[in-house]
């Protein structure tokens, strides 16, 4: 595979790690990443912005005695790269030493580099760009008459090659492309103005959704939310839709990392081996998916990952998110979860959509949650919803402005079903969650 | 101040890669050749960020960005092209401007050639360096000493994390119309967080401040008191019973509480979503979107304030501006491009997150100016209903006017007097319904502490806010006790 930049991307990496010996420090690592991409909106059918991006940044991390420090620029040149070495060489001697500090284990290296299929650059120019948006806001604008303005639609297009490295000698350098397509609406007017957008990502544009199938979809949303109404405050069991659903997901993992562990920072403290949520539910990383989102064969440490890694098996919480000093930290081993999870997967219960809707008899379905109400220390848990609420198993009215509110402790434990409607967008993939009672404020 | 603005834009920008005034119009020639090219910009920026962290009593990590480059517009009518380069040299940036003129579509030249004209614009803060004056063993120690009072504060504090930042920035705008307007723009923050932790319970606090200043703004008395409002919070969170669910009297302290306005009004009256049609408040200017008790302005003028900008990201001057008076819509906040589109007044709203990022019309500081009532006067007035004095962070739907902000500290107010405080209640509302409700202001305004960071379309950008006390009539206040 010959990588477009690869040989700047490795010579500024030798000489990183060449000038990193020769200021004397232990150990060094190096990030180095470039990239171009074309961003472009159309806004009632009209070009609206062509933002054309071109990105590269270098990221060095070096340790003495236990010590480090940290140091970015975008600048790659000799001088500059010289500039940042000493830059993080100065911060390190004046950082305090903490014995859990350095570069991951050579051991744990990953050994095994091979191509994931990652980079799928689209050729399409500003022209084919543009009309593509164009198609996708065109099909939300006709879709409906109550259909009144428009955000405008968005396709952007991203490719760019990143390279570690790191005094252990390892080294690895990959490519990889995201693009995606995104349209927003506004149903109704004046006070009762609704907005609503969908959206796809892919590494591969030939993956992507049919435009026309994006612009109905964001339409659809919209108009589905006119007339919506408060309703009075009740205690209700909630189905969360797939993409509300992998926010639940999300402060799972930002309360199993190992930064909120070893600080006592985490509702999940001291739960590992506990049955934190029903027997039906495994959540599992799959970093190997060839063209996941999220794929990689190694961490941001150069951490081999490994095909399959489970957070919660069968409801019991398996592991903390852990990179190499958070480890270190709790005397535990690297996860290869430097930088984060990656394609993680919620297992479902069998039931569609429908099916989970009937479980539910009354409740909410929520499709939007705002606010960032959540208590990452005791997980307590209050957001902003939208959504519908659900009389005899089927979608009754829209409704606004209501927050709903729980512990998440409490939430993952009343998790009564996982649909198989997965949304199969971005790194977490998930099926609605319907979750018994939780408490809805409104009225 | 012994350097002028221009100097520090010449000996950081300009100089190093030989840039002239010559040089600098081959590029914006090539811009103002787009077809029906109304306006360009060249937006040159050199930033220089450096950050600390401490944590088990430490100080673990430090590191240090540098990023300069410019970016390079030209606006049509309703279309803007866009690109940038973070190379300086002037071959380098005539690529990006062809990449801007293929974009657009090449045609004649606008042909006003106007002579440069460098501005002066008076300036609301120092052109500090932060980074540059104070060594690195104070900054660290600065840290050590908000850690060692959090600590001595009360036993019951388990964790000190605290973060020391700085942020040094060179700006110049050019533009098509001939200004060349620099700016020096400092900021600093620290922030402390604890955890506390009793009888198996754990809580967190969080307390920080900063401005356009350098690090002699946190003298010793400002990081007790940052160290010690983190553990205060935290222990009064460790008292907090469930909140309550429903409609209710609201009371908002002052200060940081201003967020309020932030969600409730201040993105709903950005020029872009006016001009779109998309805000809840377009076309509602002159009519009555508040209480009569209600003025709130966004002014980026204040002396030192994080939301302060001596010029906006267009090279704008910055102003006091009116949003709302007396409860009537008064303005809008806009940038070049909205202004003109719409045909109302630049007001100096026009921000970006980086020369990597196009402006758009962002708030500064925005408050409510005081009203009358003593803020004892507002609690005693409430039966039965929520007192909340800080906050987490909030969101808003702009179309719907839907907005939604997380207390991290609230009382509960039974009979005009605070009683017990609960645990972090989500407040929802929508904008324009929510400040008809206002019926008490106090007379006590003040601006937050200088942490605030607005999120839009994905570019973050500092900002203020305040408000005096005030009282909501009715508030959806989302909490597990029904």
């Amino acid at each position: 595979m010959k990588l477009a930049g690869q040989l700047d991307l490795d010579s500024v990496a030798d000489f990183a790690l060449d000038y990193a010996a020769k200021l004397g420090l232990d150990e060094a690592e190096v990030s180095l990443h470039e990239g171009t991409g074309v961003s472009v909106n159309v806004r009632m059918c009209e070009l609206e912005t062509v933002e054309k991006h071109n990105d590269a940044q270098i990221v060095v991390n070096v340790y003495k005695n236990h010590h480090t420090g940290s140091a970015s620029s975008a600048d790659m040149s000799e001088a500059g790269v010289r500039s940042l070495l000493d830059a993080a060489a100065s911060i390190a001697s004046q950082t305090g030493a903490d014995e859990c500090l350095g570069l991951a284990d050579k051991e744990l290296m990953a050994s095994e580099l091979y191509d994931l299929d990652l980079h799928h650059p689209w050729g399409a120019d500003i022209t084919e760009l543009a009309q593509l948006a164009t198609r996708c806001e065109d099909a939300a604008l006709s879709r409906d008459k109550r259909i009144s303005n428009s955000e405008g639609a968005n396709v952007s297009t991203y490719s760019g090659n990143a390279l570690y490295a790191n005094s252990h000698g390892f080294r690895s350098i990959s490519s990889s492309s995201q693009h995606s397509l995104s349209c927003s609406v506004i149903a109704g007017k004046d006070a009762g103005m609704q907005r609503d957008y969908w959206y796809d990502s892919d590494r591969n544009a030939a993956n992507l959704d049919a435009p026309e199938a994006i612009g109905k979809t964001a339409a659809e949303r919209a108009v589905q939310r006119l007339d919506a109404r408060k309703i009075d405050s009740t205690e209700t069991p909630i189905l969360f839709d797939p993409a509300m659903a992998k926010s639940l997901i999300g402060h799972l993992v930002g309360a199993l990392r190992g930064g909120a562990i070893y600080k006592r920072a985490s509702f999940m403290l001291e739960r590992l081996e506990q049955q934190i949520m029903p027997e039906f539910v495994t959540i599992a990383e799959h970093p190997h998916i060839p063209a996941g989102a999220g794929s990689a064969l190694h961490d941001n440490e150069g951490v081999a990952t490994p095909a399959y890694h489970a957070l919660v098996d069968q409801g019991r919480l398996q592991t903390y998110v852990l990179g190499s000093y958070t480890a270190r930290k709790l005397g535990l081993s690297s996860t290869a979860n430097a930088g984060g999870v990656r394609n993680l997967r919620v297992s479902d219960t069998g039931h569609n959509f429908q099916e989970l809707l009937a479980q539910m008899g009354q409740g909410l379905l929520v499709t939007e949650l705002i606010g960032s109400g959540i208590n990452m220390v005791t997980g307590d848990y209050s957001r902003g919803a939208a959504g519908f609420w659900v009389e005899n198993g089927e979608i009754s009215y829209p409704v606004e402005e209501i927050t709903i509110a729980g512990n998440l402790l409490d939430m993952y434990q009343g998790i009564v079903a996982v649909g198989n409607d997965t949304d199969r967008r971005g790194n977490t993939h998930s099926g609605s969650i319907l979750v018994q009672n939780m408490t809805l404020a409104g009225s | 101040m012994t350097q002028s603005n221009f100097d520090i834009v010449d000996s950081t920008l300009l100089a190093p890669t030989g840039l002239d005034g010559v040089k600098l119009q081959q590029v914006m020639d090539k811009l103002t050749g787009v077809a029906g090219c109304d306006f360009a910009d060249l937006y040159f920026q050199y930033a220089k960020q450096e950050s600390w962290s401490l944590d088990e009593g430490t100080v673990k990590s430090g590191s240090f960005n540098i990023d300069q480059g410019v970016g390079l517009r030209s606006v049509c009518g309703e279309k803007t092209a866009f690109a940038y380069s973070e190379n300086l040299q002037h071959e380098a940036i005539m690529g990006a401007a062809d990449v801007v003129q293929a974009i657009g579509r090449r045609g004649q030249d606008i042909g006003t050639k106007a002579a440069w004209r460098p501005r002066r614009p008076r300036s609301v803060y120092q052109p500090h360096d932060p980074v540059a004056t104070l060594d690195d063993a104070a900054k660290v120690a600065i840290l050590h000493q908000a850690d060692q009072f959090a600590r001595a504060h009360d036993p019951r504090v388990k964790e000190v994390m605290a973060t020391l930042a700085a942020v040094y920035e060179v700006v110049l705008v050019v533009r098509s119309d001939g200004q060349q307007v620099p700016d020096v723009r400092p900021l600093v923050r620290l922030n402390v967080s604890v955890i506390v932790e009793q009888d198996g319970k754990r809580e967190r606090g969080s307390m920080g401040g900063g401005g356009r200043f350098d690090f002699a703004y946190f003298d010793t008395d400002l990081i007790r008191h940052y160290s010690e409002e983190a553990v205060r919070q935290a222990l009064v969170s460790l008292q907090a019973v469930d909140s309550p669910a429903g409609t209710m009297p609201v009371v908002l302290g002052s200060g940081w509480p201003g967020i309020l306005l932030h969600e409730a009004v201040g993105h709903g009256l950005e020029g872009d979503f006016n001009r779109k049609g998309t805000s809840a408040f377009a076309g509602r200017l002159g009519e009555q979107v508040a209480s009569p008790l209600c003025t709130v302005v966004d002014n980026g003028t204040l002396p030192d304030r994080r939301g302060s900008l001596s010029i906006d990201d267009e090279g704008n001057t910055t102003q006091d501006t009116v949003l709302i008076e007396a409860g009537i819509l008064k303005g809008y906040m806009q940038d070049e491009h909205n202004a003109r589109l719409m045909d109302m007044p630049l007001t100096g709203n026009g921000r970006r997150e980086s020369f990597a990022h196009l402006p758009m019309p962002r708030m500064t500081n925005t408050y409510m100016h005081a009203g009358e009532h003593d803020p004892g006067e507002i609690i005693a007035s409430v039966k039965k209903g929520l007192y909340a004095v800080n906050f987490g962070g909030g969101q808003v739907d702009i179309t719907s006017g839907k907005f939604v902000f997380s207390s991290s500290e609230a009382y509960l107010i039974e009979n005009g007097k605070i009683t017990q405080p609960v645990k972090g209640a989500t407040l929802i509302g929508s904008g324009p319904e929510a400040m008809q409700t206002i019926s008490m202001v106090g007379n006590d305004m003040a601006l937050d502490s200088g942490v605030g960071v607005c999120g839009k379309e994905g570019q973050s950008v500092p900002v203020g806010v305040g408000q005096p006390t005030l009282k909501m009539d009715q508030l959806t206040v989302g909490g597990v006790q029904l």
